[in-house]
């Protein structure tokens, strides 16, 4: 059973990857792109990190794929326009970098993966996935889970920082220029 | 029990059909989402590997890179989004400022 189910998830995982390479529209992949976090979630899940298949529907496939849509339409984009040679040339070297990259991986892949020891049980294996992730992570990586909080606010200090544009800041803007208009007329 | 090199197979492709996007594509936010892919597809790298091991470590870590992810999707898009208003496309090949 666990198999069948792992095929079906990776085979729709890759088709809708695909769909979202391919498809002109870029609503139309962000919809995909949303599909294929939740076949990924149920892949999480069959690998029993029920924490990370819970996480990965909600922060990717709510929280970043709805900011996705909002922005694509805010920007009320129209289909790719993807013709000319210079574009075909570069799709051609992107099709080749790819097989070449996925070749490359076959042959790392025929090689013997040689592991290291294995703990003979999961830590926390008795009381569920949610609790084992919440006690490592308040424990032993309490430091970086503190440090993410800090990343999360510089995060979005930028985005505020970026999203005010110049229009915030005239003098900032004009004070170099003007000084350089002044010299220009006075030389 | 999925045997783990189907699962490190299964990221390898993931990841090169996000390589392929982020080559092929010219809209930015199409080159952004295939730059999720690829984040995807490392994720599940780290989830195969945590679950073969039989350690959390993995697990703690994918968390870590939603939330990295997570703020690179909020400044990325900001700054499409500034790009946008300054330049009036997403085609990435229609902005080239460096070249004079």
């Amino acid at each position: 059973m666990l198999p069948v189910l792992f095929v079906a998830f990776a085979a729709l995982l890759v088709v809708t990857s695909l769909m979202v390479v391919l498809h002109k529209n870029p609503v139309t992949s962000a919809l995909f792109l949303v599909l294929a976090f939740c076949s990924l979630a149920g892949i999480y899940l069959l690998l029993r990190a029920e924490f990370l298949g819970m996480v990965q529907i909600v922060v990717y496939a709510g929280a970043i794929m709805v900011l996705f849509l909002f922005v694509i339409m805010y920007l009320n984009l129209q289909h790719d326009v993807e013709t000319g040679l210079q574009i075909a040339v570069r799709r051609g070297i992107g099709w080749f970098v790819g097989a070449l990259m996925l070749l490359t991986g076959a042959a790392l892949l025929k090689r013997g993966w040689a592991l290291g020891p294995a703990n003979e049980v999961m830590p926390g294996a008795e009381q569920g996935n949610v609790a084992a992730i919440g006690r490592v992570l308040y424990s032993r990586y309490l430091f970086p889970f503190e440090i993410t909080s800090i990343l999360l606010l510089v995060a979005m200090v930028g985005v505020i920082m970026i999203a005010r544009g110049r229009t915030g800041h005239p003098s900032v803007r004009m004070g170099p220029a003007a000084e350089r208009g002044a010299a220009g007329g006075s030389a | 029990m999925i045997p783990l090199s189907w699962l490190i197979g299964l990221s390898a492709i993931v990841f090169t059909i996000g390589v392929v996007g982020v080559l092929v594509r010219r809209n930015a936010l199409v080159i952004f989402m295939s730059i999720e892919l690829m984040l995807n597809a490392a994720n599940l790298a780290f989830v195969a590997f945590a679950s073969e091991m039989k350690s959390l470590d993995g697990q703690v870590f994918v968390f870590f890179v939603m939330t990295v992810a997570a703020a690179e999707v909020a400044i990325g898009l900001a700054i499409i989004v500034h790009l946008f208003r300054l330049r009036e496309t997403v085609f990435v090949d229609e902005i080239h400022l460096l070249k004079g």
